[in-house]
């Protein structure tokens, strides 16, 4: 992690949409009077989804407003929450993880897609497509590696197959996001490795075969 | 009341304090930065690392209560100990992760010779790093012209922070980012908005925050430390002045529980430049039109020749804001003798009367009382900016919760919250009436108290609100059971004492606005002004000025004689404050060239004018001072006094006006000559005025 500033260049002024500032009145709602501060981060978070993907400084002071905090109160927890982008995002915003189960599974070849075909991290490429970011464990470790791409993540990585998401994305193909080598959530990889037989139930009835069908394994170039 | 052994001695400690406080209750000293006794826990240096029996690791001694700690089993006390090996071994062990990223600049730093972190380093620093990593380095920040920042020192003990938002109520201060990132910072770096920030320079552990008019100005070792009391305000803080041959270098706050805690406002602490620069250095007197630098002897002689010529009763005086008990007791026997009863100390004209009694222009509860009222009701008052510190006082007992405050006057923030009740005397009536609700949230209260400001008692009907404060008082029970919540809030420091001495008119004497309008109608042919600048001085006709001073502000503008005096940092002086607390300034340096001290000034005019002052030397003066006001001679202690005055007060009649209550300072910055006289004032006085500003550029 490196200090996280505002950037340099903002936009005059930010407010809530009327969506966004009706939904952000109910959520204060959901607080006791005077509390309304607890509210901090689901309407940051809001703020960021609507400036497209990151917290411009007029933000901060909008949500300070609506609050009644002191602005720097909402810079502290901007600032502390990597997930607040303070600078602007790609329209595609990769987040790869390289801790250390994605590391040991080759996060590192993906980071090398990421720099190679978007560019240094946090900086947004010229057609404002992409942009990417190292961050921590995202939780899918038994996926490994893995990215997240806006809100879905895409895992059981390879170089190559990451660089085919980025190319798809780019050309404007859905990517169904999850497990980009056929296998089915966290599944064990090429299909059930317990209770396939044998493991008859109590009753003595036999074990029936796994009902669930094994995803294919997504083929180079293939995008819906 | 918990038993604990603290290396190996058993005691018994209140309940309710947190183990650092009870090792100090024991004599042993436990080495902090972030844990500070009037701020809240933080707990996030973990120097005070102590071991306690039992427990696998040591333990953070300044975030663990002693209440949390269990006897053994057979009944023996908690075991602590704060000197054993495994404790060193903690403690250096925080100190070489703090020291991984400080930039060890001592050398350069204001901070080093009173550095906790250069102090403790000394017992818990190993001799040699072994970090081979590059270190941290934060840009520093740009908080306003009174605080200088060295941000890579800082070790984000958070007591700046906490300091700002608790005790002077202003949400300024925050660390941004997390973990090795974090970073000291006011909002995109603005100014710092508060009359206390400059406590946070005291406050800061290592050399972080630093003042910055001081900023490479001198070594503490080299500084001569003067122990004496602050005149900025009627508070009398109690202050530290550190002067280095004749100039003042620096102001301290000194500990003092009653009365300023341990804070000072940024006025108190930062108004040193202001005793350098436009000072009377030497006498003058005004011929054809300009005032020409003469000798004391000529000075004198003139002002003793128009003395002499004029009536007594086409002389008078006008005592100013920052003027000692000494020089004005000696200027009202100076203007007894010559039978003049016009005199005053009132330059703003409230109606305060030393003939009502004692008790109806003190501060009768006390400043300390402040912590146990749960109830406040401030009448044209905004204690933020007219005793800011005693403000930080009210705010700290409303964050304790159970204070109720009213507010009629002039609104403003006070950083706490209160209810608006009115602006004026209307108001006032009504809640005298009991037909205001906070009628019953007074009488209701336990220990109420009311502060009466300035803005109040200034205004044509001053008297009759002090009356209708009297009544709320009398009929809320802030006069039962011995305490007395009926309190004036002063903003000279030399009022008190000017009113305890009555520097006030005498029979048939006129008031200062008497004064004023008598030398504009040609009606006086002499007017003495000791310091007095805040009044109108425009336009005082053919009069005879005599200014006594020590800057040429207004005062010494008007004057056709100056007489150099002394500031307070310059002269021992006896000042009362609001409270009625006497207190003594010292000299710390000496006043520059001629100017002397003010009360020599009198006398040796006195003889001059061929009647002079029965003493020679200050304690003679003192002496007769003492004789004909015993409380002056009990230097620190709170004369009271009587419950009985605000009764009667009570029932006196005046008619009330109906103008809304004013503001008694307009610019917490520009107050008194020293102020007006000083640049750094005059900066943060600037940019108070101005609208906030939004940083640009790349660092946000
Ligand atoms: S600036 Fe000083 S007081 Fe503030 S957090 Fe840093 S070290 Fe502590
Ligand atoms: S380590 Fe990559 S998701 Fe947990
Ligand atoms: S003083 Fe106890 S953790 Fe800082």
């Amino acid at each position: 992690m490196s200090v996280r500033r505002l950037d340099s260049l903002q936009p005059k002024s930010f407010k809530f949409n009327a969506e966004n500032a009706r939904w952000a009145t109910a959520q204060m709602k959901k607080f006791p009077k005077g509390k309304q501060a607890s509210t901090v981060i689901p309407l940051l978070w809001r703020a960021q989804e609507q400036h497209g993907g990151w917290l411009p400084e007029p933000a901060i002071r909008h949500i300070a407003e609506i609050l009644d905090m002191a602005q720097i109160r909402v810079l502290e927890v901007a600032t502390f929450y990597t997930m607040f982008n303070l600078s602007p995002v790609g329209k595609y915003f990769v987040q790869l993880c390289g801790t250390t189960p994605c590391m040991l599974r080759g996060a590192e070849e993906i980071k090398e897609v990421c720099r190679r075909v978007i560019g240094p991290q946090g900086q947004v490429t010229e057609d404002g497509v992409f942009s990417w970011l190292e961050v921590e464990c995202l939780g899918a470790c038994v996926n490994a590696p893995m990215v997240q791409i806006n809100k879905d993540y895409y895992e059981d990585l390879t170089g190559e197959i990451f660089e085919q998401i980025l190319m798809d994305l780019r050309e404007g193909k859905e990517v169904p996001p999850g497990p980009q080598n056929g296998r089915q959530f966290s599944c064990p990889e090429g299909g059930p490795t317990t209770l396939l037989n044998g493991g008859a139930a109590k009753d003595g009835s036999p074990a029936k075969k796994p009902a669930v069908a094994r995803r294919k394994p997504r083929a180079k170039g293939a995008g819906k | 009341m918990p038993k604990l052994i603290i290396d190996g001695t058993e005691i018994e400690v209140e309940d309710g304090i947190t183990l650092i406080q009870a090792c100090e209750a024991a004599g042993v000293q436990i080495p902090r930065f972030c844990y500070h006794e009037r701020l809240s826990i933080a707990g996030n240096c973990r120097m005070c690392l102590v071991e306690v029996t039992g427990m696998p690791k040591p333990v953070a001694s300044c975030a663990l209560g002693v209440n949390d700690l269990r006897p053994a089993p057979d009944g023996t006390p908690p075991e602590i100990q704060t000197k054993s090996e495994t404790v060193k071994m903690a403690r250096e062990g925080v100190m070489e992760f703090l020291l991984i990223n400080h930039p060890l600049d001592c050398p350069i730093c204001d901070q080093g010779g009173e550095c906790d972190l250069q102090d403790q380093a000394m017992t818990y620093g190993v001799d040699a790093s072994r970090y081979a990593e590059n270190k941290r380095a934060v840009e520093d920040k740009n908080i306003g012209p009174l605080i200088k920042t060295m941000m890579t020192r800082c070790i984000h003990c958070t007591r700046c922070v906490r300091f700002m938002s608790e005790v002077a109520g202003v949400e300024e201060l925050g660390a941004i980012g997390r973990g090795e990132d974090v970073e000291i910072t006011t909002y995109l770096e603005q100014g710092m908005r508060s009359e206390l920030s400059g406590n946070v320079i005291d406050l800061c552990p290592v050399g972080a925050l630093t003042s910055r008019p001081y900023a490479f100005a001198a070594r503490p070792w080299e500084l001569r430390k003067t122990e004496t009391i602050d005149v900025m305000d009627a508070l009398g803080s109690n202050i530290r002045v550190d002067t280095r041959g004749r100039e003042v270098m620096r102001i301290m706050p000194r500990n003092n529980d009653d009365v300023n805690e341990e804070w000072i406002s940024d006025k108190t602490r930062f108004i040193w430049d202001g005793l350098r620069t436009q000072r009377l250095d030497q006498p003058y007197i005004r011929k054809g039109g300009k005032l020409r630098p003469a000798s004391w002897d000529e000075a004198l002689a003139a002002v003793a020749r128009r003395l002499k010529k004029a009536p007594g009763n086409r002389i008078a005086a006008i005592a100013g804001d920052l003027a000692a008990a000494e020089e004005i007791f000696a200027l009202k026997d100076l203007l007894t003798g010559l039978g003049s009863p016009n005199m005053d100390c009132r330059q703003d004209g409230a109606a305060l009367d030393p003939a009502k009694g004692r008790a109806s222009y003190l501060f009768n509860s006390g400043i300390a009382e402040i912590d146990e009222a749960d109830a406040i009701l401030l009448i044209g008052t905004n204690p933020r900016v007219e005793a800011a510190v005693l403000n930080a006082r009210i705010r700290e007992r409303w964050r304790r919760g159970g204070l109720s405050v009213g507010l009629i006057g002039r609104e403003a923030a006070l950083t706490y919250d209160y209810d608006y009740l009115g602006a004026g005397p209307d108001t006032l009536r009504q809640v005298a009436a009991g037909k205001h609700p906070f009628h019953r949230v007074l009488k209701r209260a336990k220990r109420p108290m009311l502060i009466l400001g300035q803005a109040a008692l200034s205004g044509s009907d001053g008297a009759a609100v002090a009356t209708l404060a009297a009544q709320i008082a009398s009929a809320t029970g802030m006069l039962a059971s011995g305490s007395n919540g009926f309190n004036i809030l002063h903003l000279a420091a030399a009022r008190v004492g000017g009113l305890d001495l009555g520097f006030v008119p005498g029979k048939g004497g006129l008031n200062t606005a008497a004064i004023l309008r008598a030398a504009k109608a040609g009606k006086l042919d002499v007017l003495y002004l000791l310091g007095a600048d805040e009044c109108n001085l425009e336009d005082l006709g053919n009069t005879f000025v005599i200014y006594q001073g020590t800057h040429g502000d207004a005062g010494a503008q008007a004057a056709d004689v100056i007489l150099p005096g002394a500031a307070y940092t310059e002269k021992s002086g006896t000042y009362v404050n609001m409270e009625g607390r006497t207190q003594l300034t010292q000299r710390a340096a000496f006043p520059p060239g001629d100017a002397r001290e003010d009360w020599a000034i009198i006398r040796a005019l006195s003889g001059h004018t061929g009647e002079p002052l029965a003493y020679d030397n200050l304690s003679a003066l003192r002496g007769a001072m003492y004789d004909a006001h015993p409380h002056l001679a009990h230097i620190g202690a709170r004369e009271a006094g009587d419950a009985a005055d605000i009764e009667k007060l009570s029932k006196a009649r005046a008619a009330l006006g109906k103008k809304a209550f004013g503001q008694a300072v307009a610019d917490f910055y520009l107050t008194n000559p020293i102020a007006r006289a000083s640049a750094v004032m005059g900066q943060m006085s600037a940019l108070a005025g101005a609208p906030r500003t939004r940083a640009t550029g790349t660092d946000g």
